[in-house]
C-alpha cells in the first residue's frame, strides 16, 4: 500500500487541475482513502510536486522487425552507454535503443505504457519476443490491415461481416490490439515498384481503391466496437502537397460515430502535412490539418515531432523508403512481407540548417499548437522523428512562446514563410500538456484504466520534481524540460522502479491483446484465409502466436 | 502429428508429418528426416567423463565461468531464442564474449548490412512474385533440399504460377546440384564475384563500355545477357550463399550485390537475401540485436556491449588465446573452426550443452545433454527470412532443455556477482 | 607428382545429414574426401579411392580421392575436420576465415586418413 501525500495532483480525465490532495495505492490500483490502513502505508511525501499518471505512448517502434533490423544496421547508434551491467541490465543506444533501455528511458521519464505502432500480422511473435524483452512498462502492438490481400478480397467483394470476422481473427491470432493501416494499398503498389498517389487510385492486381481500404476498416473497427480506432498513416507520407491527401483521409471518417472515442486516428500527421510541389516551394499544410480536426469530433492525430539530431525512419511505408534512399544517399533496408505488407528502413538526421529539416520541426509544433488540446496527442514516431526521450523538449516548446523564439532563431529561415509557427501566440498549459501526453492518448487507445487518477485506475503514476503552482511555464521552461526529463519517482502498478531518475527495481508490465471474436462467426471467413494461405510460405495451423508463449499477457474481450 | 516444424536447416519447413509409433517423419529432405530419426545420444551430464547430476555438472561449469577472466559463449544456432536470450544475458553478467554461427557463416552479410542495408523479402515474397531468381554461390539442392519446391524454384505462386514462369539461376564456381536444373548456369572463377557484381553494375548503369571481354571466366556477352534478364525481370531475387560470403572479398562481395540490388530497384523490383545455414542462425543473431544490441562477436568485459568481429568474434578470439574458458552451446566449432582455433579450445575448459556427441564432446571438461528443439522441446526460432515459428515438442524425455539448463546456470551466476 | 589447385569447401547432403552423427564412419565418409577434375585425376594417377595429400600455406591433410565434375584446377572438400586442416585462418577483421579460394598443392600419397579422433589429437 502506498500513500501519496499533498503532491499537486493534475489529472485531466478526472477534471483535476492543480488540487492538492492525496493519492492512495492498493494491490496495483488507486483507490479510495478508505480502503487502506494509512499505519501500513509506505507514504511519499510529494509536497510541493507535481502528481501526474504514467505517460502513455501510443506510437512508437520499439519491436520487432523493423527497430531490430535498424540496431543490426546502425552499430554506430549502440556506442552511447546508459547502463553498466550490475543490478540492472547493460542498456545502451542512442536514439535506437535496446529492449532493457527503451524500458529504463521511458520509466526514468514518468512514462508506463508504449504501444509498438506497426507489426506484420506473421511476424507478430517477434514483435512479442522483443515486446517481453522490455522491462518496466506496460505495452501492445498493432497489426498492419491496409496492403493485405485478404483484406483486399472482403473490400472487393464488399462483404463486411467477411471483413470484421478477417480482423478479428487476424488481431486474436497476432495478439494484437487493434487496426493499424500503413500507405493502404501502396505498398502493394510498391510490389511492382509502384506506389498510389491519390484515394481514388486503383490498387494493382485488386479492384480496390485507398479510400475503400479506409473507409471498410473504419467500418468493420467499429461494428466490432473495438477498444482503439483506425490507426492510419496516410498515403503519400513525405511527399510536398500532401497535406491535400491527409485532409481527404480524415474526411473519410465524416459519417462515423462513436460515443467513448474518435473512430479515426491519424499518425505522426507532421509527416503528411507539406503544401508546396517540390523540395523548393515546401512548406506548411498544418494549419488547414488542424481547422478539418478542429471541426470534426470523431478523429484524433498525434504529432510526429522531429527532434534536431539522430534519427532513423522505419515504417511499414516500403516504397517511401527507397524514396528516402533515393533522396539522401543512405543505406536502405526493405522487407516484402509475404502477401501481408512490407516495410523500409534508412537512417535520417534532422539539422536545423537544413531548410526542409527545419520546416518539418516547425510543422509538428504547428499541429501541436494548433490543434484542440482534445485531439493531439504527443508523440515523435519514435524512432522516425528522433527520440522519446526528448518529450519533454516537446512539452516545453508547446507550453512557452518564448522557448519557441529562441529555438526558432536556431533553425534555417525559411520557417519564417513556409510556416505560421512564429506567429502563433498559443502556450498550452500544464494542464492541456499533461492531457496529451496521458489521458488523451489512453483515450484514443480505449485504454480505461491509463492516463489517469481516478479510483480503479492502475496505480501508474509520475511525481515531477516541479511545484506547478510557482511555476512560470512561460518563462521557465528550462526548469520545466529538466523537471520532465527525469520523474522524481515512477510508480508502476503500485511499486516504486524509480527515484530521482535512478532505476530502483526492476518489473516486467503486462501486454494487452483484444479478443473480439465473439462478435463475429469466424466461420464466414476461414475458407477464403485456408484458399488464401497457398499463397503463404507456412502452414495456417503455424501462423499466430498463442497466449501461453508471453510473458503477461492481458486479453480484452469485446463483447 | 501435423504441421510438425523442422529444426535442421534455414529453410524451416513447417509440413512435416511425425508418426509416433515409427518414431519418423515424412515429407521432409534427406537432412529434415534424418534430424527426426533416432540417433546416439549424449547419455547423462559428465565432468572428465565421469556421469553426473545435472546439477552437479552445471554447479562445476558455473564455478568454471564465474572463476574466468573472459569467457567465450559460442554457438546458438541450433537452439531456441529462449535459450539464445539466457545465453547473452549470461554472457553480459559473467564479462564475457557471445559470438555464434554467423560468424564463420554469413556474417559477412551482417557487415554489408552495416554498410548498405539490406533490401530483401520473405521467402513467401520469392514464391509468389519472383519470375527470375538467382543463386549466387549458393546451392539450396545440397543445404536446403526442399528450399526450390516451397519457396524459390518449381513453388506455385500467386503471379508466378509454375517452374515453368520463372527463369532460374545459377552462379558458381563448379556445376552443382542446383546449377543442373537451372536454366543459366554461369561458372566463374574462384573469388571474382565482387568483380562480376561490378561488371553487371556497369552495364545496367549504362557504362558496358568499360567492362573488358571477360571478367572473372565469364565472356562480357553472357554478362550483357544476364544484366538484360536481371532488368526485364517483374520481380526478381538473388539468393546468396557461403560461395559469396567465405570466399575473397567477403563482405565486400555481399556489398557489392546489394548496390546491384539498390540499382535494380530503379527500374524494376528486385530483392537480396542471404541463404541461411542452421535452423534458427537468425534467432541467435536477432536476440541479441534486442538484448545488447549486435548481433555477434559482442564482448561485455566492460559491463556493457562492445561489437567488434576483428576482435570479438570466436576465431579471432581464439587464435589470439583470449579467452580462458568457452561454454559451447548447440555447436561444434571443434570440427568446424580452423585448425589454429580449434588449438586454443583444447587448451582451455570447454563447457558443452548439446544433444548428440560430436568432436567439441571429445575435448570438453563437462558435458550437458540437452532435448532436441522441435522434438522434445518447444521454444521459437526464425526462419532464414526471419519469420518466426513455434518449434513443437512431440515426444516427452529426461533431458532437460537449453532453456532450463542456462536459466539454472544464470540464477547460479546471480547469486555469484550479486 | 603434384598439381596446384585452387580448393574451395562447402556443404554436402551427406554431411548435412550426418552432422548430428559426427564420432560415426556415415560421418567420416562424409567429409574425408576430395573431389578433383577428370584431368587433374588423371594426371596424379588416381583411381577411385586412393589417396593425396593435400598442402596448404596453413598444413596439410591425407583424405580420399573422387573423381567429380569441376572446372580443372578447383577441387573440392566438404566442410568439417578434414577441411579445416587447410584452409587459411586469416579473417582479414571479419571473424570470417577464408574457407574458399585456396592455393593447394595434391600428391598421391600411401598414408592413411586418419580417423576423427586421430585427427583431432594431431590438432
Amino acid at each position: 500500500m502506498l500513500w501519496i501525500k499533498n503532491g499537486i495532483v493534475v489529472d485531466p480525465k478526472n477534471k483535476i487541475n492543480l488540487e492538492k490532495m492525496d493519492i492512495f495505492v492498493k494491490n496495483g490500483k488507486i483507490v479510495p482513502e478508505s480502503e487502506i490502513k494509512k499505519g501500513d502505508c509506505k507514504v511519499i511525501d510529494a509536497s510541493g510536486k507535481l502528481v501526474v499518471a504514467g505517460g502513455v505512448d501510443m506510437h512508437a517502434h520499439i519491436a520487432g522487425g523493423k527497430i531490430n533490423t535498424g540496431r543490426t544496421m546502425r552499430p554506430e547508434e549502440m556506442r552511447v552507454v546508459r547502463n553498466i551491467a550490475g543490478k540492472f541490465r547493460a542498456s545502451v543506444g542512442r536514439v535506437l535503443l535496446t529492449a532493457p533501455a527503451i524500458g529504463y528511458e521511458y520509466a526514468k521519464m514518468g512514462y508506463t505504457t508504449s504501444f509498438e505502432a506497426a507489426t506484420p500480422p506473421v511476424s507478430s511473435l517477434h514483435t512479442h519476443e522483443e515486446l517481453d524483452s522490455i522491462p518496466m512498462i506496460d505495452k501492445a502492438a498493432l497489426p498492419v490491415f491496409g496492403n493485405w490481400h485478404l483484406v483486399f478480397k472482403c473490400i472487393e467483394e464488399k462483404n463486411i461481416e467477411k471483413l470484421k470476422a478477417l480482423v478479428a481473427w487476424a488481431i486474436e491470432r497476432s495478439k494484437g490490439f487493434g487496426v493499424k493501416v500503413v500507405n493502404p494499398g501502396g505498398v502493394e503498389a510498391w510490389m511492382y515498384g509502384g506506389n498510389v498517389k491519390n484515394l481514388d487510385d486503383q490498387v494493382p492486381g485488386f479492384g480496390v481503391t485507398p479510400r475503400e481500404i479506409i473507409t471498410w476498416l473504419i467500418r468493420a473497427n467499429e461494428e466490432l466496437g473495438l477498444p482503439h480506432s483506425v490507426h492510419l498513416h496516410c498515403n503519400n507520407l513525405g511527399v510536398p502537397g500532401n497535406y491535400q491527401t491527409t485532409i481527404e483521409s480524415i474526411k473519410l471518417a465524416k459519417g462515423f460515430k462513436n460515443e467513448k472515442r474518435q473512430v479515426l486516428h491519424v499518425t505522426h500527421v507532421q509527416f503528411n502535412a507539406y503544401s508546396g510541389s517540390s523540395w523548393r516551394d515546401f512548406g506548411s499544410g498544418a494549419a488547414e490539418i488542424a481547422k478539418l480536426v478542429n471541426s470534426m469530433d470523431n478523429v484524433t492525430i498525434d504529432m510526429g515531432q522531429p527532434i534536431f539530431g539522430h534519427a532513423t525512419a522505419m515504417t511499414g511505408d516500403a516504397p517511401f523508403q527507397f524514396t528516402l534512399h533515393k533522396l539522401l544517399g543512405a543505406r536502405w533496408s526493405n522487407k516484402d512481407t509475404e502477401v501481408e505488407t512490407g516495410a523500409g528502413i534508412v537512417p535520417i538526421g534532422y539539422l536545423p540548417n537544413n531548410p526542409v529539416h527545419a520546416v518539418q520541426w516547425a510543422i509538428g509544433l504547428e499541429l501541436g499548437l494548433l490543434t484542440e488540446s482534445d485531439k493531439v496527442a504527443l508523440t515523435t514516431d519514435y524512432p522516425n522523428g528522433g527520440p522519446f526521450t526528448e518529450y519533454p523538449y516537446i512539452m516545453a516548446m508547446l507550453m512557452s512562446k518564448k522557448m519557441r523564439e529562441g529555438e526558432l532563431k536556431k533553425v534555417h529561415q525559411y520557417v519564417q514563410k513556409a510556416t505560421n509557427l512564429p506567429s502563433i501566440d498559443v502556450e498550452k498549459t500544464l494542464y492541456e500538456v499533461i492531457h496529451m501526453t496521458r489521458s488523451l492518448p489512453a483515450r484514443i487507445l480505449g485504454l480505461e484504466n491509463k492516463g489517469h487518477l481516478g479510483i480503479g485506475a492502475d496505480a501508474d503514476i509520475a511525481i515531477y520534481n516541479l511545484n506547478p503552482l510557482e511555476t512560470d511555464f512561460s518563462n521557465g521552461f528550462e526548469k520545466v524540460y529538466k523537471a520532465f526529463k527525469v520523474a522524481e519517482f515512477t510508480i508502476k502498478g503500485g511499486e516504486v522502479i524509480v527515484r530521482n531518475g535512478e532505476l530502483l527495481k526492476e518489473v516486467y508490465g503486462r501486454t494487452f491483446w483484444v479478443d473480439a471474436r465473439k462478435k463475429v462467426d469466424l466461420e464466414v471467413v476461414m475458407q477464403d484465409v485456408k484458399n488464401y494461405f497457398q499463397y503463404y510460405s507456412l502452414q495456417l495451423s503455424n501462423y499466430g502466436v498463442e497466449e501461453r508463449w508471453l510473458k503477461k499477457p492481458e486479453r480484452l474481450e469485446v463483447v | 502429428m501435423q504441421d510438425i516444424v523442422c529444426t535442421f536447416c534455414g529453410s524451416v519447413c513447417d509440413d512435416g508429418e511425425y508418426d509416433l509409433k515409427k518414431k519418423s517423419v515424412k515429407k521432409f529432405c534427406k537432412l529434415g528426416s534424418s534430424k527426426f530419426a533416432e540417433k546416439e545420444r549424449i547419455k547423462a551430464p559428465m565432468i572428465d567423463g565421469k556421469e553426473v547430476s545435472y546439477e552437479e555438472a552445471i554447479d562445476k561449469a558455473v564455478e568454471i565461468l564465474v572463476n574466468a577472466k573472459r569467457p567465450l559463449l559460442y554457438g546458438w544456432a541450433s537452439t531456441a531464442n529462449e535459450a539464445i536470450r539466457l545465453g547473452v544475458i549470461l554472457a553480459e553478467k559473467l564479462g564475457g564474449v557471445y559470438d555464434q554461427c554467423a560468424s564463420v557463416c554469413h556474417a559477412p552479410g551482417t557487415l554489408a548490412t552495416i554498410e548498405e542495408g539490406v533490401p530483401g523479402g520473405t521467402l513467401g515474397s520469392v514464391k509468389n512474385r519472383a519470375d527470375v531468381v538467382v543463386f549466387w554461390g549458393s546451392n539450396p539442392m545440397e543445404a536446403h533440399p526442399r528450399h526450390g519446391m516451397r519457396y524459390s524454384i518449381s513453388a506455385k505462386g500467386l503471379l508466378v504460377k509454375d517452374r515453368k514462369q520463372r527463369k532460374v539461376i545459377v552462379v558458381d564456381v563448379r556445376p552443382t546440384k542446383t546449377a543442373k536444373i537451372a536454366d543459366i548456369f554461369i561458372q566463374i572463377k574462384p573469388g571474382y564475384d565482387y568483380a562480376i557484381f561490378s561488371a553487371l553494375r556497369a552495364i545496367i548503369s549504362g557504362n558496358a563500355d568499360a567492362v573488358p571481354s571477360e571478367v572473372g571466366g565469364v565472356a562480357k556477352e553472357k554478362l550483357i545477357e544476364l544484366a538484360d534478364i536481371m532488368k526485364n525481370a517483374k520481380y526478381g531475387a538473388i539468393l546468396y550463399g557461403l560461395g559469396v560470403t567465405q570466399s575473397r572479398g567477403r563482405d565486400r562481395n555481399v556489398e557489392n550485390a546489394i548496390k546491384l540490388v539498390q540499382l535494380l530497384n530503379r527500374t524494376t523490383r528486385w530483392i537480396i537475401w542471404p541463404m541461411r545455414g542452421h535452423y534458427n542462425v537468425v534467432g541467435a543473431g536477432e536476440v541479441p540485436a534486442w538484448e545488447v544490441g549486435y548481433q555477434y562477436a559482442i564482448d561485455f568485459s566492460r559491463g556493457y556491449p562492445r561489437f567488434s568481429p576483428a576482435e570479438f568474434s570466436a576465431v579471432e578470439v581464439l587464435k589470439r588465446r583470449d579467452c580462458d574458458a568457452a561454454l559451447i552451446v548447440a555447436s561444434d566449432p571443434v570440427a568446424h573452426f580452423p585448425r589454429i582455433a580449434v588449438q586454443h579450445l583444447k587448451r582451455i575448459p570447454v563447457i558443452q550443452i548439446d544433444p548428440y556427441p560430436n568432436m567439441t564432446t571429445l575435448v570438453a571438461k563437462i558435458v550437458i545433454p540437452s532435448a532436441v528443439y522441435g522434438i522434445e522441446a518447444e521454444g521459437t526460432a526464425y526462419r532464414m527470412d526471419c519469420i518466426p515459428l513455434r518449434l513443437k515438442k512431440i515426444i516427452e524425455t529426461n533431458y532437460w532443455t537449453d532453456e532450463k539448463i542456462l536459466e539454472e546456470m544464470l540464477r547460479r551466476v546471480e547469486k555469484f556477482k550479486g | 607428382m603434384a598439381v596446384v589447385v585452387e580448393l574451395i569447401t562447402g556443404r554436402t547432403l551427406d554431411q548435412g545429414a550426418t552432422v548430428e552423427e559426427k564420432l560415426t564412419e556415415e560421418y567420416f565418409k562424409a567429409v574425408s574426401y576430395i573431389e578433383l577434375n577428370q584431368e587433374d585425376f588423371k594426371q596424379l594417377n588416381l583411381k577411385e579411392g586412393d589417396r593425396v595429400k593435400v598442402t596448404t600455406d596453413f598444413g596439410e591433410v591425407v583424405v580420399f580421392a573422387k573423381k567429380a565434375e569441376l572446372p580443372k584446377g578447383v577441387v573440392f572438400i566438404p566442410m568439417g575436420p578434414y577441411a579445416n586442416m587447410v584452409i587459411d585462418p586469416a579473417t582479414d577483421g571479419t571473424g570470417m576465415p577464408q574457407f574458399k579460394g585456396i592455393k593447394a598443392k595434391i600428391e598421391k600419397t600411401e598414408e592413411k586418413v586418419k580417423t576423427i579422433k586421430e585427427l583431432l589429437e594431431a590438432i
